[in-house]
């Protein structure tokens, strides 16, 4: 009946619909992490503005290098992303590893920068709770800081987990053949999601670092 | 075994409470009539067209709209009224006249205690006289409460780390029912006690009768010299600290541009956290007395401090 | 296909046995299944709780229970009944059922996500049931700060941890019913053909996914503040519990709004099958569904009125507060508008569904009462907001159910059910109800606050009848519960269409084959085309045969 295997799914018509559907899958999916991100964010901004000054001298305890650079290993990951997506589209199997293999690199190389980053907080007593130290009068709006700092990006390191685990699952089942110019859905969506995870970190990233640079 | 009286409306016990009913009854006016119109509706559409052989065919009728356009309008204009109504009751509840007897309240788990003016002081109790404005100032030392006196229509959280207020004017002597009516934990239902409404003159006479220490103002003022406030909040703008002769009320010039208006919430924060607003012109050297000075202490304080009007001829810095 | 010998014919129910094929199914039928037995049983802890609540309140003293076990009994009540029962009850039961049918589809868009959807509510129900086992919450279901992060003793962790699992569970649900309805329409369906039920459960959808996550994250929060001593919410560390109270009702609210959709849903379809008649108003009932949804994110903060909000704050929500009654009121005029002129039967679902309409205008007008600012301040937190959800939540979304499910039960399980009994359950439910919680209004206008387990003696007697009204609401549950699953032995089989009913789940054996068509069935006719009985509501074009 089918020539390649499982050309549509069996409650799907035909494969343009299966294909609708799963692309509006996920981007319904991203809306629900745009509300989830957004809960934190929200409580981020109340803070912040009622406490300016603590957390301005909170954020210049963050390393700036190793976010910019991690900015930077983020974006770029995106970018092998979409050569791996385009790849898929021409139907370029061994680029496809190859672009998805780099994702999985760069976007481990992220994690491993941000594991150094909390590892070095946690040495400097920058992690709320009872060991939380913070010389000054500004110690409570700090500490809120911090909280925000570790549960914001925590959420978007499990996502980053979540992601490479999908690109790991993306690149065997590339190796096994599963993928064509005419079916690449699941490359296309993996690569919505990563896109989404780094837009995640372009709004962290200056709203956490970069609190007080502009005050100088 | 049951109570003898079935009560089935509340007391009506102060100025707000006649109002508040007024309401109440135009929105049970409003819901019997829509409730009767549909369920009346409903039962005669019922009976009438009940059907009676199997091959009826009722009429096609997809809608109108001019019908829907109707029962949206009307709908809308009376929960207008509705709005505008309660919305005008609010601001009376919410803001107290400026000549009100102030009482300070400080909530805990599971016990109201109430600090009189003149220095008296009472535990789930609160006696008041009638026909006299009365702001309550509302705090926690734990989790948030809730002060409610269902006779005066009166309601308003009691929050942890901060004031609110409730005001009310007693209009009848009696004793009425205070419930904490934010779920607070294991003896929440039994945080209640007894608003006491006096006449003014035996009022009077009960809150003269000594409480010991003096007023609260006057605890305040000790307060105020035991801590060390004195030193540096001295009149005229002379000390480290901005002087605090007519504070309350006036707007406060900040560091960084803002400004705000010295309400009993700015006071209070400015004793436990000093660094969170430094006034305009000043180092931010007070020290935190947070963990130095309770709940209680600093409603004194806040007491004294409306108590130090500005010397005539006095300048200051703006 | 005629289905005269049930036991022959292979369908979704006999295609295959064994607990395997039931736990690892992707049937969305199945699946609906799965959800009912399990909705159920919550449904009957929850009401387990309750009884002993209203026990208790008998008399003024507390003398059947201590007061740190009251709290735990109306927080696991209110937990247990909205987050495993109400939330899931018609949406996860009737509409992963009936909306693949009602559309003319072979299933869902992602029937593996669906099963997923089940696994994660029952993960969810079981943190909730051992923290409850382990000695409960004591929180209240609003888990209000810094009481429920730093004060309160119990399994809060635990406990919001299941909640947060189970809210994956409908934020998959509201992602897969979205997608179903846009892209797998049958031909011929186009949107303003779908039945009203497929409607509400687009809105009730859009309010899954865009809501549960701000509870996901807000749970998460308040469960790191009390295992990391953070500051988020603890006024002594810098935090602000009312931060709390706003992210918790920003989807609290909405969920009621998930609770009485699906249920208005329901009613569309009973009222226009049991008069026989074109719902009155479709645009306007199918866009009142939308704006509902809509309006309902922007009113979170009536809850909040004495909480210390600023008084514009105040005057903000209550304005919208007001407007997003409109919809609802629009909703009860073109249901009872839709019975004009009809051709009305008695049955049981339809006794329920003229019912829902009854307490839902009451319900719903009790809205009015707290959206009103001046007399909200008198009865926030009393007696009067318990009866006024308890009016929506169990006199109109419980009924509504209990409607659904007589009313779909012959296509579900092939069986009719005891005519008379049910029709005696459902006026026993309308009685008992109404004993239960009309005394609970004057109750709180009285000031007989929320969540007390000792009360001034003078209340006792309008509690003794609540109690007693409570008791012959019981009989009215435990009635359905007996005899349906007696009809699954000894009920007479059901046809095809027993009711007459239009609507393209009508349109294939009771039960259905697993695919649901045999062939895909092709749309001709508008939604509840009942002025036009004798016409065919599908043609079947070879073309678009089903895949094998």
């Amino acid at each position: 009946m089918s020539d390649t295997p499982a050309i549509h799914a069996h409650q799907f018509d035909d494969p343009v619909q299966q294909h609708e559907a799963s692309w509006l899958g996920m981007w319904v999916f991203l809306a629900t992490e745009v509300m989830f991100f957004g809960g934190m964010f929200l409580g981020y901004m109340f803070y912040r503005s009622a406490y300016p000054q603590g957390f301005a001298s909170a954020s210049d305890r963050l390393d700036i290098w190793l976010g910019t650079i991690n900015t930077a290993v983020l974006i770029c990951s995106s970018f092998t992303m979409a050569l791996a997506v385009r790849a898929g589209q021409i139907g370029q199997n061994r680029l496809v590893m190859i672009f998805l293999c780099l994702t999985i690199v760069l976007g481990t190389l992220f994690l491993g920068i941000k594991f150094t980053e909390y590892y070095q907080k946690f040495e400097e007593r920058l992690v709320p709770g009872n060991d939380f130290r913070f010389e000054g009068a500004l110690v409570s709006s700090a500490e809120i800081f911090f909280s925000f700092y570790f549960a914001m990006t925590g959420m978007h390191a499990v996502h980053m987990i979540i992601g490479v685990s999908l690109l790991t699952a993306l690149i065997v089942k590339t190796s096994r053949g599963r993928f064509s110019a005419t079916y690449n859905t699941p490359i296309e969506l993996v690569g919505l999601y990563w896109h989404f995870v780094d837009i995640v970190w372009i709004f962290l990233f200056p709203l956490l670092y970069l609190v007080g640079r502009h005050l100088g | 075994m049951f109570g003898s009286n079935l009560p089935l409306f509340p007391d009506q016990a102060s100025t707000l409470a006649p109002r508040v009913d007024a309401l109440l009854y135009f929105l049970l006016a409003v819901s019997v009539f829509f409730s009767l119109l549909i369920s009346i509706s409903i039962v005669a559409f019922a009976i009438k067209y009940r059907r009676r052989s199997d091959s009826e065919r009722p009429p096609l009728i997809l809608g109108s709209l001019g019908l829907e356009i109707f029962w949206t309008a009307v709908p809308l204009a009376i929960t207008m009224v509705i709005f505008v109504w309660g919305a005008k009751l609010f601001f009376v509840s919410f803001y107290p006249p400026p000549n009100a007897l102030e009482i300070n309240v400080v909530a805990k788990q599971w016990m109201w205690k109430v600090q009189h003016p003149e220095g008296k002081s009472e535990i789930d109790e609160l006696h008041i006289p009638a026909g006299q404005a009365v702001k309550l100032l509302l705090t926690s030392q734990d989790v948030i409460h809730d002060f409610f006196v269902p006779a005066f229509r009166v309601k308003k959280d009691v929050l942890p780390g901060r004031y609110t207020t409730l005001w009310f004017e007693a209009s009848k002597p009696g004793t009425y029912h205070l419930f904490c009516a934010q779920y607070c934990g294991t003896q929440h239902s039994g945080m209640v006690g007894r608003i006491i409404v006096m006449e003014p003159l035996a009022y009077a006479t009960w809150v003269g009768g000594g409480g010991t220490g003096g007023s609260t103002a006057a605890a305040g003022e000790k307060l105020f010299q035991t801590l060390g406030c004195a030193t540096c909040h001295l009149p005229n703008d002379t000390g480290r600290g901005p002087s605090l002769e007519g504070l309350m009320g006036k707007t406060v010039a900040l560091q960084g541009g803002k400004s705000v208006t010295a309400d009993e919430n700015y006071v209070r924060e400015s004793i436990l956290e000093p660094r969170a607003k430094i006034v305009r012109g000043y180092q931010p050297i007070m020290p935190i007395f947070k963990g130095s000075v309770s709940e209680e202490g600093v409603l004194q304080i806040i007491s004294y401090i409306k108590t130090l009007t500005p010397q005539a001829g006095a300048q200051g810095k703006k | 296909m005629n289905d005269s010998v049930p036991e022959r014919r292979v369908h979704y129910l006999n295609v295959s046995y064994g607990l395997k094929s039931w736990l690892l199914t992707t049937d969305h039928k199945r699946i609906a299944w799965l959800y009912l037995v399990s909705v159920t049983f919550f449904f009957f802890i929850g009401g387990l709780f309750a009884t002993l609540i209203r026990i208790e309140l008998l008399t003024p003293q507390g003398d059947l229970v201590q007061a740190e076990t009251y709290n735990k009994l109306f927080t696991m009540h209110g937990v247990t009944m909205i987050f495993f029962f109400l939330i899931p009850s018609i949406p996860a039961v009737l509409g992963n059922f009936l909306i693949p049918l009602m559309i003319g589809a072979r299933d869902l868009a992602f029937p593996r996500l669906n099963l997923a959807s089940w696994y994660l509510y029952i993960i969810g129900g079981l943190f909730t049931l051992v923290a409850a086992a382990a000695g409960g919450v004591d929180t209240g279901w609003t888990f209000y700060t810094p009481y429920s992060s730093i004060y309160s003793n119990t399994h809060v962790a635990l406990t919001v941890v299941g909640i947060f699992v189970t809210g994956f569970s409908s934020i998959l649900t509201g992602l897969n019913f979205v997608v179903t309805v846009h892209t797998m329409r049958a031909p011929g369906m186009g949107w303003f053909r779908l039945p009203l039920f497929v409607w509400s459960h687009y809105a009730t959808s859009i309010i899954f996914i865009l809501g549960t996550p701000v509870i996901a994250i807000t749970l998460t929060l308040v469960a790191l503040e009390r295992l990391f001593r953070l500051g988020i919410f603890n006024p002594e560390l810098g935090g602000d519990p009312l931060l709390f109270q706003h992210l918790f009702w920003f989807y609290s609210h909405p969920a009621v709004y998930i609770m009485i959709l699906p249920a208005m849903g329901v009613i569309s379809e009973l009222i226009t099958c049991f008069s026989r008649k074109r719902i009155f108003g479709y645009g306007f009932v199918a866009f009142s569904s939308l704006a509902i949804a809509v309006l309902g994110f922007l009113v979170w903060g009536h809850h909040m009125f004495v909480s210390g909000q600023s008084v514009y704050a105040g005057l903000i929500f209550s304005v919208l507060s007001m407007l997003v009654a409109i919809p609802s009121a629009i909703k009860v005029f073109n249901w009872t508008a839709t019975l004009y002129k009809g051709s009305i039967s008695y049955d049981a679902p339809m006794l329920y569904a003229l019912g829902f309409i009854g307490l839902f205008t009451i319900g719903g007008l009790t809205g009015l009462f707290l959206a009103a600012l001046g007399v909200d301040v008198h009865v926030h937190d009393t007696y009067f907001v318990i009866a006024h959800f308890h009016y929506i939540m169990v006199g109109s979304s419980v009924m509504a159910y209990l409607g659904g499910i007589h009313f779909w039960w012959p296509k579900m399980t092939g069986r009719r059910y005891p005519e008379v009994l049910a029709r005696l359950a459902a006026l026993i439910i309308f009685l008992g109800f109404n004993l239960t919680f009309f005394p609970q209004f004057v109750l709180g206008y009285l000031g007989m606050p929320r969540r007390y387990h000792v009360y001034p003696p003078e209340f006792q007697v309008l509690n003794v009848l609540s109690t007693a009204g409570a008791s012959i609401l019981a009989v009215g549950y435990v009635l359905p519960l007996i005899y349906l699953i007696w009809s699954l032995r000894y009920s007479p089989v059901a046809g095809m269409n027993p009711w007459k009913a239009r609507g393209l789940e009508w349109q294939t054996p009771s039960p259905p084959p697993t695919d649901n068509f045999e062939v895909t069935p092709v749309v001709v006719q508008e939604a509840y085309a009942y002025d036009v009985l004798d016409e065919p509501e599908v043609i079947y074009a070879p073309e678009k045969a089903a895949h094998v």
